[in-house]
């Protein structure tokens, strides 16, 4: 053994096993999970989704020691970074899967699942997200998404008995594994033309040419339609109503929530430090794909009758927003960045509360249709105010976070300081008006009409709701009253460039 | 511009202290009802008591400085910071709302409007109140925008669950009408905030004061009209100014009677109380380009809601359609960018707030009496309802601008200031506007005589001679009605109370411009 380790030229690279505490963690947590079910079978079952809430809260420990140290950590020649924007998002994903847990808890319980592997599954895909804010290489990047993705496509599934989850989980696989196959091949025409698989490499080669090669252009091309499938943008966004209206309902919030932020996240990784000097490229390339998403996702978005397909719309109108910046981010690197991730934390706050609330409805009326929802306010006020902050908040108004996430988003476009970001700031004003129309219409079924049947007897709320849609709540509201909160987004990726 | 900063947590707590009693309103079960009115009447004396030691503390010597000033950091990531003080243009813009508040929770005493649920709509109202009082005291942009705002939802959820048939399509309309302006107005905020640095720090900026004092200066001029454009439908679909007024007669017939008369007296001054704080100081020489036609549309404002007014049939609908040609009046003073026509806009905001406001109790309790408001139906109130119907008749001489009376100054100085508007402005368009302003004068009296004589003269029909729900006014009504009437005899004999107060300060927020040399001055 040790002839044959003498023989190869192959060190092991050092670790810095601090900053790969998160992951680590993740993983052992994940492995005890499955061993518990394999030794305890039926026994471990009311044990896993405490452990599995356990495992995310344990995972927040190593972010938080790695964020009190404040310096940034390199590993594996430059692929695995660790800074204070993936120590950001890491802490979104791990809190929002939390989230996820807390909504998973009675419905997952309740409804005669396997437990353990939902939950097993769920920290797999959770891993895979951790991964993507530290990826700075194309193969990591590429294997972070497929290690989240591939649970995500079983956990679409989960209700197996059910056709429409069949067909949810089936289109979202599909579709997903034709998109990454597309930006596979566009990650081999932008390794061809760098001859590294390094993004900061990749920024320095690609950025030296004058006018880009068509090969470097088609490779973008690829690699941005492989992402906009996963963050759901227009025209690629066919699988998401199907999908989320199938999918059981806590993954349909992890998939809208936790899975678009890891897209954009990856996204963020390529555009931000591997093709800071191409935004000729990109940019036209994000403007289009942002306005028309936003512009169609609240177009469909305004005829729909039920609540899970309006916000799988609103979610593409919402992606809509979150590209804006990324059409102006080679002339306001910091500012573009710091809109999306404030854009991504907010969101996931907001929509993770809603869908909370179509849960905690849902256990009464057993139905997700907006005319469900009439009279809502006679009979669970608390609910009803909930699910207004998070609406309106998703609508934009202040004093809810959505305004200041938009806000961002529109300071970035102004800033530039160009007519393609100022035309774009109006699309993104005009939208907002357009996409009130369909969020205050469930406000108004909610506070404005009679319950259908006059039936007012009680929602049964359980407690993993209430804390879900109590935690989301505050989050929501820190972030539109504009306390401290706001200046964690304040990160920047302009160093990790290499440029 | 000096500042004076006495006492820090003044204006904080005038702010806040409504959302606090909403707060704790939310603490306690919805079926105690009176529990909920005590609270929420209390909250608001307490910050009508704040707003009153605002008054004391004053420093009417200096009312065109800001005074308890306050600038604190707040979201330091996008620059905005926590700024708020006061002068002699939003000093009496506070007075009305904090004096407004507790008279409209009196009201509310005996008056919750159907589906009932006190509880909600009075916490509602409070915040409402948090958010008007806000928008005067901000004196940063984005603190303003936030203020701004937070006045929408509370008064959407009013309309929506607590007004009439057709509630949901003009709360939604009200709504979307208004976040088109302020999306809009928000835009042009951040185009002045990147092209404006402030001196001492050489940093962008939100604060107003800074704003205000740099004047656009160095703003390309083609620029600055752009970004006064959007400021303009930001403002003036709150004001409402025609052609963005259609949302208001709707909300106005839908709102429940507090709605309207909060709506009618503060809500509507949030967006002239933006021309003349924001707009105007911070881009003088785009106002005075857009000047032409800021008046043209006041001037199409005062007729068509004079026009509008003659061809009602609901009496809350006629008054609604007043309130265009009312705040037609105050656009065209505003419009004039002189002293003299600013002064008279912020007398007009005030005056038609406690007209205009009190007119909407009256509808409220016609309707409440009579179960309609069409005003075919309606007649002889002076018989049947004799006091009511002699306050309907002083509102009505007060609205038409009746000399002696708070109407009248508001309306008469606005005209005259066109008479002769600032320099560099067309004096010719300004006289023609004049003109048309003053038939429009006509024309109110016109359609509040004409009013008053066919539903408080005459003989009652016959479908209400012997309704006994028709009764005279009652105590609740007479305690929130008489400070209403009281200030509108006041300041109809002695206007100088609120011209003194406002007038430094709106010679100061002119005299900023002229220091950049843009040649607005005084008239």
């Amino acid at each position: 053994m040790s002839a044959l380790l003498a023989a190869s030229d192959f060190v092991r690279p050092p670790i810095d096993w601090h900053a790969a505490a998160p992951e680590l963690t993740l993983l052992a947590f994940g492995a005890l999970l499955t061993m518990m079910d394999i030794g305890w079978l039926e026994r471990g079952r009311k044990a896993s989704s405490v452990l599995a809430s356990l495992a995310l809260l344990a995972t927040m420990v190593p972010i938080i020691t790695l964020a009190a140290d404040g310096n940034d950590r390199t590993m594996f020649g430059g692929a695995f970074v660790v800074d204070n924007y993936s120590l950001i998002m890491k802490a979104m994903f791990v809190l929002a899967g939390y989230v996820v847990v807390l909504l998973s808890t009675n419905y997952i319980a309740e409804g005669d699942y396997w437990e353990n592997e939902y939950y097993g599954l769920l920290l797999s895909s959770i891993l895979g997200m951790v991964l993507m804010a530290s990826a700075r290489d194309l193969i990591t990047i590429f294997v972070a998404l497929e290690l989240l993705s591939i649970p995500a496509y079983m956990l679409a599934t989960w209700r197996k008995r059910d056709l429409k989850s069949n067909e949810a989980g089936m289109k979202y696989y599909l579709m997903g594994v034709f998109a990454s196959a597309v930006m596979l091949y566009g990650m081999s025409l932008l390794y061809g033309s760098s001859g590294s698989t390094l993004l900061a490499d990749i920024n320095v080669a690609l950025s030296a040419a004058g006018d880009p090669s068509s090969v470097v252009v088609l490779g973008i091309i690829f690699v941005t339609v492989g992402f906009a499938f996963k963050v759901s943008a227009f025209p690629f966004h066919t699988w998401a109503p199907d999908t989320y209206e199938g999918a059981p309902t806590p993954v349909t919030a992890f998939l809208s929530v936790a899975s678009k932020a890891a897209g954009f996240v990856a996204l963020m990784n390529i555009v931000f430090v591997g093709l800071l000097g191409r935004d000729d490229v990109v940019e036209p390339l994000m403007w289009v794909l942002a306005a028309a998403s936003m512009t169609v996702g609240n177009l469909i978005a305004l005829r729909q009758t039920n609540i899970v397909r309006m916000l799988a719309y609103s979610g593409v109108a919402q992606a809509g927003y979150m590209l804006a910046p990324l059409a102006v981010y080679g002339d306001v690197p910091e500012t573009a960045l710091g809109a999306v991730v404030t854009y991504l934390v907010i969101y996931a706050a907001m929509n993770l509360g809603a869908f909370a609330v179509i849960m905690a409805v849902a256990r009464k009326t057993r139905s997700a249709e907006i005319s469900d929802y009439r009279g809502l306010f006679h009979y669970a006020p608390g609910l009803t105010v909930a699910m207004t902050i998070f609406l309106f908040s998703l609508a934009g108004i202040p004093p809810l976070g959505g305004w200041f996430a938009k806000f961002r988003v529109v300071e970035a476009l102004i800033d530039a300081n160009n007519a393609s970001g100022v035309v774009l700031g109006i699309f993104v004003a005009v939208n907002s008006v357009i996409a009130l129309y369909y969020y205050a219409r469930i406000g108004l079924a909610m506070w404005g009409e009679e319950a259908p049947d006059g039936d007012l007897s009680k929602v049964d709320v359980p407690v993993s709701l209430v804390a879900a849609i109590g935690i989301t709540a505050i989050v929501t509201i820190a972030f539109g009253l504009g306390l401290v909160v706001g200046d964690f987004t304040d990160v920047s990726l302009v160093a990790a460039s290499g440029g | 511009m000096e500042t004076i900063a006495d006492l820090d947590w003044l204006l904080t707590a005038l702010v806040f202290a409504p959302l606090a009693g909403a707060l704790v309103m939310a603490l306690f079960p919805q079926d105690e009802e009176e529990l909920h009115k005590r609270l929420a009447l209390l909250t608001s004396l307490v910050t009508l008591g704040l707003g009153v030691f605002l008054f004391v503390e004053f420093d009417y010597d200096n009312a065109g400085r800001l005074q308890q000033f306050v600038d604190w950091d707040w979201i330091e990531v996008i620059g905005a910071g926590y700024t708020m003080g006061v002068d002699g243009m939003s000093l009496p813009l506070i007075g009305l709302t904090v004096l407004v508040m507790p008279l409209v929770f009196i009201y509310s005493w005996d008056h919750i409007p159907k589906p009932g649920n006190a509880k909600a709509f009075l916490m509602l109202m409070l915040i409402l109140e948090t958010g008007m009082i806000g928008t005067f005291v901000a004196q940063d942009l984005i603190l303003f925008f936030v203020f701004f705002e937070v006045v929408l939802l509370p008064m959407f959820f009013m309309i929506a669950v607590w007004g009439g048939e057709d509630r949901r399509y003009a709360s939604l309309k009200f709504f979307l009408y208004t976040l088109f302006g302020s999306a809009l107005m928000l835009l042009s905020f951040l185009a002045l905030f990147f092209l404006t640095t402030d001196p001492a720090t050489g940093e962008h900026t939100f604060n107003m004061l800074v704003l205000s004092e740099s004047a656009g200066d160095g703003i390309v001029r083609s620029t600055q009209l752009i970004i006064f454009g959007g400021m303009f439908i930001g403002f003036g679909v709150k004001v409402p100014m025609f052609p963005f007024h259609t949302w208001l007669p709707d909300a106005h017939t839908q709102a429940p009677t507090q709605g309207s008369v909060i709506l009618a007296a503060v809500l509507l001054k949030l967006g002239t109380y933006g021309f003349i704080r924001i707009a105007i100081p911070m881009l003088p020489e785009a106002a005075e380009a857009w000047a032409p036609w800021i008046g043209l549309f006041a001037v199409i404002g005062i007729i068509y809601g004079a026009l509008g007014c003659l061809a009602q049939t609901d009496m809350k609908r006629l008054i609604a359609f007043s309130s265009v040609a009312h705040m037609g009046f105050v656009m065209l003073g505003i419009a004039t960018l002189t002293d003299f026509g600013i002064n008279a806009a912020i007398f007009g905001m005030v005056a038609h707030g406690l007209i205009t406001g009190m007119l909407f109790f009256i509808a409220g309790s016609v309707k409440e009496r009579y179960h309609t408001l069409e005003i075919d139906r309606l007649g002889g109130m002076l018989v049947q309802a004799p006091k009511l119907g002699w306050i309907l008749g002083f509102c009505a001489m007060a609205s038409l601008g009746l000399p002696g009376l708070a109407g009248f100054w508001g309306e008469f100085p606005a005209i005259l200031s066109a008479y002769n508007p600032a320099a560099g402005i067309p004096e010719e368009t300004f006289r023609g506007y004049m003109v048309v302003a003053a038939i429009g004068t006509v024309l109110a009296a016109g359609y509040l005589l004409w009013l008053l004589q066919r539903t408080a003269m005459g003989e009652p029909s016959e479908e209400f001679a012997n309704d006994p729900e028709i009764t005279d006014v009652s105590t609740i009504e007479w305690i929130a009605w008489t400070p209403f009437l009281f200030l509108i005899v006041l300041f109809g004999v002695a206007p100088g109370l609120i011209f003194e107060v406002t007038d430094p300060a709106v010679v100061e927020s002119l005299n900023n411009c002229i220091q950049v040399g843009c040649e607005v001055a005084g008239g």
